[in-house]
């Protein structure tokens, strides 16, 4: 007798009086959670195959479907949680490794949430951003301190190589293969019209996609997929990846079946193979090597492309981001562990790393502490839901914030957290044919424009409820935040004073 | 009750009125004249803090640096003392003389010394000798509890306290000094009362600036100019404006125009109508010097060996008018401030918003 021990966490309730019996549920479901009883003449479900992503909701054209929590449970228990025994009855039938996608849904703090906003009142005065200029152009990169003047007493203009943004919000690294080539190109197409940057993140860039160079950054990860010389040439900037906040500490791994003839093209395997990043660079064991890496990409682009090293919140993130800044870097990337990933282990993503705003407020304090904070720039990621938590990170110390899951989201994803699978009803995470093709990339871009554009307005009317009407005076300027119900040591941490004082 | 937090302890932010007067010629007047400007402005202050700094004042002492310096006990002093000795040959000591008034209470004890680096210390500290002064001054001012050096410039000197400017002119009895530049203050804190080393003008080597303001982005500027040694001891929008133009102007070597476009930069598209060779050299400036730039509302008159400077924000949130007569120039909050003194004006002009109104004396100063 089969013994079922996992039982399934959501039930599909179909309204059995508005279903027609179209079966578009079951047509568009990949899990094969729908079918038709032939005998009974009605739709059921399989729910323990429903990863609740709400495909068959969003798409029945009668309403009758509705997606609910179980409320099948374990006897109550304070300490062993039903995620608890459940992972120990899979680990003990498998003897595998859990696995999950997107960000950790534990409850850890999420300091954006306790942190609030200044506004003026009376002795200065807001402004309002319909009426007056408010200005979110942000540039990436070293700054210079000196001014040299040519022969004719002009300033001689050249910079180190700068990333120009129209607002600080970049979409962060996601590879083709582990995302599809409609979501690559709604990024691309979206980065573009919004005079931001994509992140080709360590797949390699597709031929088609390289028209969007301008806003375009080249990953280079340890599995070096894809890197050639006139892909590094292709990007405005090269990231190199250390570490993803999702998985900090360890590689990657696409399985054979996304790697389809066109990602393996692009990527450079053959295919069909796994595509497996080690968990360090095998050429950088140190800092030292890490500069010889940089300056490696700087010298086969000409000195012409900014250098981003992006790496994982981290404990001792502070010292680190320090090393990296004096290694020739151009931009930190750090990314918060509550970011996302199309596949991680279970363990690593929910309990290795730290929170991306304290990781930025320590790297921060400590490149201005060691007087090179106008070496570098910072970007952050891992979590960004909102426009609040963009002028958050601005005004705790970032020069700009990278957005993944928010962008995805904007796609149609709907946090299932299950893209290992490849099977992504929403066409995001998926290479299979008939799925990729439900997402429209122009509709695609569409969206993702107007998300970012929505933010932008917020990003402004909250710049000028402080009277900022440029977003570089809202940088580090932590004097406008205050937490709230935090310790002594968080506010310590983040460097700001608490709500009242 | 608990004891209310001393500025510096707490950002205490401020409205306030301001003037500034120069002779182009360098001919040297009377404090009074300033006293008269800022007098008229009574109602922009509120008792808690006004401010003078004279230039030319010390013509005798010219090749020193005059320290005025307020101590709160003898402790203080004693500790500054011995510092001073230690970093300075002292040329001469003296209190600075004040008349008794009813409205100025609680003074500290207020003193003068002109100085110059002990050559040895200065040769060991391997910085030039500006520098030196400042790393002094910023020392003193952090570190050694009770003791404030008020200014440190050369031939020029900051007399302020708690209370209204026309009353702290005469407490400092500024009618018997002449300068020919002068710049006045009368400050309207908020929050809660103010220091006497907070109040305005700030001063720091031969730059003095006074302000009326308040910025938004005040943490943003602080937090990146205290990566080159300073240190916003005060937290007040002053401080904070005279380290980035000291570190800008004398440190970098920027013209006051270019800090002033970097302070309160055109916006960008002001910038994008400008031709090709300009649009580079201001997207340079936004982009290398963006942690420099100011928000929020300000008029500033900056006073140097050479000159004033006035300047408003980007926006114009705050009132500032220039007017000039013969060789004399003037500058204040309000046109009346300087009708008062000059009823009959060559012309008027309000500067518009990060629009600089630098003016220089014409002859060296003898």
């Amino acid at each position: 007798m089969k013994v079922n021990l996992i039982q399934s966490e959501y039930e599909v309730i179909r309204d059995q009086s508005r279903c027609i019996n179209c079966r578009l549920c079951e047509k568009q479901c990949s899990n094969g959670v729908n079918y038709y009883d032939k005998k009974l003449k009605v739709m059921l479900s399989e729910e323990w195959k429903c990863v609740n992503c709400h495909r068959c909701v969003a798409v029945c054209p009668t309403h009758a479907l509705k997606i609910v929590k179980s409320d099948h449970c374990f006897k109550t228990n304070a300490n062993w949680s039903k995620h608890d025994i459940t992972n120990i009855f899979r680990q003990a039938q498998t003897g595998g490794v859990l696995l999950s996608s997107m960000g950790t849904p534990k409850e850890y703090p999420v300091y954006w949430d306790k942190m609030l906003i200044n506004a003026s009142q009376v002795t200065n005065p807001s402004i309002d951003p319909l009426r007056e200029p408010m200005e979110t152009r942000t540039f990436l990169g070293k700054k210079k301190l000196d001014i040299e003047y040519d022969e004719n007493h002009n300033i001689i203009t050249d910079t180190k190589p700068q990333m120009e943004l129209s607002l600080p919000v970049m979409f962060s690294a996601m590879s083709y293969g582990s995302i599809s080539y409609n979501a690559h190109k709604a990024l691309a197409t979206a980065a573009q019209e919004l005079g931001t940057f994509y992140n080709t993140g360590e797949g390699g860039l597709h031929e088609d996609f390289y028209v969007y160079g301008e806003n375009t950054i080249v990953q280079v990860a340890s599995g070096r997929f894809g890197v050639h010389p006139t892909y590094l040439d292709a990007g405005k900037a090269i990231e190199i990846k250390m570490g993803q906040g999702a998985k900090p500490g360890i590689g990657g791994h696409l399985p054979g079946r996304k790697i389809t003839k066109e990602v393996s093209k692009t990527r450079m395997i053959p295919q069909g193979s796994d595509a497996i990043s080690p968990a360090p660079h095998h050429d950088i064991y140190s800092i030292e090597d890490l500069r010889q890496l940089v300056y490696m990409l700087k010298e086969t682009t000409n000195y012409k492309k900014p250098i981003i090293v992006k790496i994982a919140a981290v404990h001792n993130v502070g010292a680190i981001a320090s090393g990296i800044a004096r290694c020739g870097a151009d931009i930190i990337a750090i990314d918060g562990f509550r970011g996302g990933t199309g596949a991680a282990p279970l363990r690593i993503r929910d309990n290795v790393g730290i929170p991306v705003e304290l990781a930025l407020a320590a790297v921060d304090k400590r490149l201005r502490e060691e007087g090179i904070r106008n070496e570098v720039s910072l970007v952050v990621g891992g979590t960004i839901r909102s426009s609040a938590d963009v002028v958050k990170a601005i005004a705790l110390g970032a020069d700009a914030v990278y957005i993944a899951t928010s962008a995805l989201i904007a796609l149609g994803c709907h946090l299932c957290r299950s893209c290992h699978l490849g099977k992504c009803n929403w066409g995001i995470a998926t290479q299979i044919k008939e799925l990729e093709d439900r997402l429209d990339p122009e509709e695609g871009a569409k969206n993702l424009v107007n998300l970012i554009s929505a933010w932008k307005r917020e990003i402004k009317e909250m710049m000028g409820g402080m009277g900022i009407n440029s977003i570089e005076a809202l940088k580090g300027n932590r004097l406008m935040l205050r937490g709230i119900g935090l310790s002594e040591k968080e506010l310590e941490i983040l460097g700001i004073e608490h709500a009242g004082e | 009750m608990d004891r209310i937090k001393k500025e510096g302890e707490i950002r205490i932010p401020s409205g306030c009125a301001i003037s500034g007067i120069i002779s182009k010629k360098g001919n040297r007047f009377s404090g009074q004249t300033a006293i008269d400007s800022i007098r008229l402005m009574h109602d922009r202050s509120n008792g808690l803090g006004g401010g003078f700094a004279g230039y030319g004042i010390y013509p005798e002492y010219k090749d020193y640096y005059a320290f005025h310096i307020f101590y709160m006990d003898t402790i203080a002093k004693n500790e500054c003392m011995s510092f001073l000795e230690e970093h300075f040959d002292l040329i001469n000591l003296s209190k600075i003389p004040t008349r008794k008034i009813p409205s100025i209470t609680d003074e500290p004890m207020i003193w003068r010394y002109f100085l110059s680096p002990l050559p040895t210390k200065l040769a060991e500290s391997q910085l030039t000798e500006e520098e030196y002064v400042v790393r002094c001054t910023i020392n003193v001012n952090a570190h050694i509890k009770g003791a404030f050096i008020v200014s440190s410039g050369k031939n020029m000197g900051v007399f302020k306290a708690q209370g209204y400017p026309e009353d702290v002119g005469e407490f400092y009895k500024l009618e018997e000094y002449s300068g020919y530049s002068w710049t006045a203050h009368g400050r309207y804190p908020t929050n809660t009362p103010g220091w006497w080393g907070g109040a305005h003008p700030f001063s720091l080597l031969n730059y003095s600036v006074v302000h009326n303001g308040e910025i938004s982005s005040y943490d943003a500027n602080r937090r990146y100019i205290e990566m080159f040694g300073y240190k916003c001891n005060l937290q007040t929008d002053t401080e904070v404006i005279t380290y980035m133009i000291d570190f800008l102007n004398r440190k970098k070597n920027i013209d006051l125009k270019t800090v002033a476009h970097i302070l309160a930069a055109p916006f960008w598209s002001t910038i994008e109508r400008m031709d090709e060779t300009k649009k580079l050299e201001y997207k340079y400036l936004r982009n290398n010097y963006e942690s420099f730039l100011v928000t929020g509302p300000f008029s500033i008159i900056v006073s140097y060996q050479n000159g004033l400077m006035a300047l408003n924000d980007r926006l114009k949130l705050r009132s500032l008018v220039v007017g000039e007569k013969d060789d004399m120039v003037y500058m204040a909050s309000e046109e009346e401030a300087i009708r008062v003194i000059a009823p009959e004006l060559d012309s008027i002009y309000y500067p518009k918003g990060g629009e600089p109104y630098i003016v220089e004396l014409e002859t060296e100063v003898q």
